[in-house]
């Protein structure tokens, strides 16, 4: 294992490298989207047969989790040593 | 003659002995611990049971069924791979409390009564705090006596409960209660806190991280497994568990999301999971139960993994925060192998563990009619994946390099991963070809979990999630993880009541100084007035004439003879 300044670089260490895992995600989700209409989708609830629901609704979820989140570390966050 | 010896017997009678032992062959010895144990449980046939009459009362140290059997298999494997885990440690300490503490909850499931459920139950939070306190920090000293007073309390709770309970049906048997009397809302109380229910939660995620590298495997496993084992047991069907529950599962993330100290972040999610167990146990169906066993199952191998992940990177780099961390997939590539394994089966990815079981307390959730629940359960799915089980891994192996540069985790480490890795595939395997949904509760188990229904829509959710999850985080939108202290319910016991009491104490003291001070006059003029009448000069001090006093005291007399005459 390198540990000096020639460390070799790595296949993730390439910016565009990033960018392709990241269009990846993008196109698998799209696929997973379209793969919705290719079996015979049997839901619980109606809602559950809408295209892509459990994506849309899964995306959502984690942007209303994650702008939350945000907000209530402005409520909660103290110094690292608060209680010391 | 094995029959005659309970299940916890050899680990907790072999823990006391391991001092005895060398300390380069103790940890070896300890790992045989459970594995003899293991055998010994294999050897004691289903449905055995161990009668004892004390003081007129009926007890059952033993009980051996398929719900005990479930949870007893399990903890003996977490304690196995904390064993193998834990082999490179010398301290005795910390072997001697892992082994009672894995020991005390395998009791636990086996009792058959209160009372020993009582015994065993105070003896996994004594032997516990001690995989806290041998962190050896003040920090973890503080925290370890705040755990040890929540899990005390919660056994003080068991014990007013059953008492109450015995008193009223008459029995100390341990079977299905509802919370109805006094006595089975202190059991249930006693019970929930160690589920860690909302606002009961906090000691979980104050202890659990402050606990030594190996200490904090071995605490992962059982006491809130144990928890819901005696949920299961005692409450099924109980109503109110599903909201608990719901609550549960979505609440933690939120905090999950802001933490720093990803092994933090791993308790809330410990919390998190709780929930989704509690749903089932509330729900309380053959499916939903057999789901919550299942579940407890699964999600003991793959907690535990993401804490041996975590731990191994805190054991190389001496830090576990997030905010420090990131590029040690290039230190540690086979750490990140296995903690990504442990994401993927905690997420509940097709061909991972928790995939089954997660989805059998959902589908239960589904059939019976709970809609907001199962919404709830869709959200954590999709929350948990994105702010727990991603974040954890990406901050500690990958996002930004931090230039770390360690060894990679001990053979030890990486073996007992290994293993729990194999484990966390091994039992996604569908129900049929899988031993786990054999040896489920309620048999036969009829669940076909690799629908395409199932399959996709996972994928789906999950997918979309780490999609979110890299939108935002490109965006600039995503919680980055930030040094910081976030209150919790903890800031009530840590600064709120000890302000309330020093407050009161400083109130006291000056209320005091001021009733000193008015005491001092008021003795001062005492003294003088009595020195006035008393004193050499005092109207008391005079010589009086005799006729005079005479006088008097016949007047006295008078006075005393009237008033008995009226």
């Amino acid at each position: 294992m390198g540990r000096s300044a020639a460390e070799k670089k790595r296949w993730l260490d390439d910016p565009r490298h990033v960018t392709w895992i990241y269009r990846g995600v993008w196109i698998l989700c799209g696929l997973s989207v379209l793969a919705d209409r290719s079996y015979d989708k049997h839901g619980h609830y109606p809602f559950e047969e809408w295209l892509g629901f459990h994506g849309w609704y899964g995306f959502l979820c984690c942007v209303l989790l994650a702008l939350t989140a945000g907000l209530l570390r402005r409520l909660v966050r103290r110094d690292e040593d608060y209680y010391d | 003659m094995t029959d005659l010896l309970p299940p916890a017997a050899i680990m907790i009678v072999g823990a006391l002995l391991l001092p005895l032992i060398p300390s380069r062959a103790r940890p070896w010895a300890a790992l045989a611990l459970p594995v003899a144990s293991a055998a010994h449980l294999l050897a004691l046939p289903m449905g055995h049971a161990m009668q004892l009459s004390l003081f007129g009362y009926d007890l059952q140290p033993v009980r051996v069924d398929g719900l005990s059997l479930v949870f007893g298999t399990i903890f003996h494997i977490a304690a196995i791979l904390a064993g193998i885990y834990a082999l490179h440690v010398r301290s005795a300490t910390q072997h001697v409390a892992g082994m009672i503490y894995a020991g005390a909850a395998i009791g636990a499931v086996f009792a058959g009564d209160l009372l020993t459920l009582f015994v065993y139950w105070e003896l996994t939070a004594i032997s516990s705090v001690f995989l806290i306190w041998a962190r050896g920090t003040e920090r973890a000293n503080r925290a370890g006596m705040r755990y040890l007073i929540v899990q005390i309390g919660s056994g003080v709770a068991l014990l007013a409960g059953s008492i109450l309970h015995l008193s009223d049906s008459g029995s100390l048997a341990f079977g299905s209660m509802s919370p109805s009397s006094p006595g089975t809302w202190l059991i249930f109380l006693a019970f929930g806190i160690k589920c860690a229910f909302p606002l009961l939660h906090n000691w979980l995620q104050d202890a659990y991280p402050e606990a030594t590298v190996t200490g904090t495997v071995f605490l992962s496993a059982f006491t809130t497994k144990l928890a819901i084992y005696a949920m299961a047991r005692g409450f099924p069907g109980t109503e109110i568990l599903i909201p608990l529950g719901v609550v549960m599962a979505a609440f933690p993330i939120f905090y999950a999301a802001i933490e720093d100290d990803l092994r933090r972040v791993l308790a809330y999610s410990l919390n998190n999971q709780l929930g989704f167990m509690l749903i089932g146990v509330g729900i309380g169906t053959p499916l939903a139960l057999n789901g919550t066993a299942a579940h407890a199952f699964c999600h003991i191998l793959y907690k535990s993994l993401l804490f041996m992940s975590m731990g191994a990177v805190l054991h190389r780099t001496g830090t576990i925060k997030g905010s420090q961390l990131g590029g040690l997939y290039k230190s540690m590539p086979w750490t990140t192998l296995f903690c990504i394994v442990g994401s993927l089966s905690i997420a509940g990815f097709p061909l991972f563990s928790g995939f089954i079981s997660k989805s059998m307390i959902v589908t239960a959730t589904t059939e019976a009619q709970l809609l907001l629940p199962f919404l709830a359960l869709l959200f954590a799915t999709a929350g948990a994946f994105h702010h727990i089980d991603i974040k954890v891994p990406f901050f500690a192996f990958f996002a930004k390099d931090a230039g770390i540069r360690c060894k990679e985790a001990p053979w030890n480490m990486l073996l007992a991963m290994a293993i729990a890795a194999f484990l966390c595939v091994a039992v996604a395997l569908p129900p049929g070809t899988n031993m786990l949904y054999a040896m489920l509760p309620h048999a036969p188990v009829d669940y076909a979990a690799y629908t395409p229904t199932h399959v996709w829509t996972q994928l789906q959710i999950l997918l979309f999630s780490a999609l979110a999850f890299s939108v935002l985080l490109r965006s600039g939108i995503y919680p980055l993880p930030l040094r910081s202290t976030n209150l919790d319910t903890d800031w009530l016991y840590r600064r709120l009541a000890p302000s309330i009491v020093r407050r009161a104490l400083a109130r006291g003291a000056s209320v005091q100084s001021e009733l000193g001070a008015a005491g001092a006059r008021r003795l001062e003029a005492l003294r003088a007035g009595v020195h006035r009448r008393y004193g050499p000069e005092g109207v008391f001090a005079r010589t009086w004439a005799t006729g005079s006093a005479v006088l008097w005291v016949v007047l006295l007399l008078a006075v005393i003879l009237a008033l008995y005459y009226f």
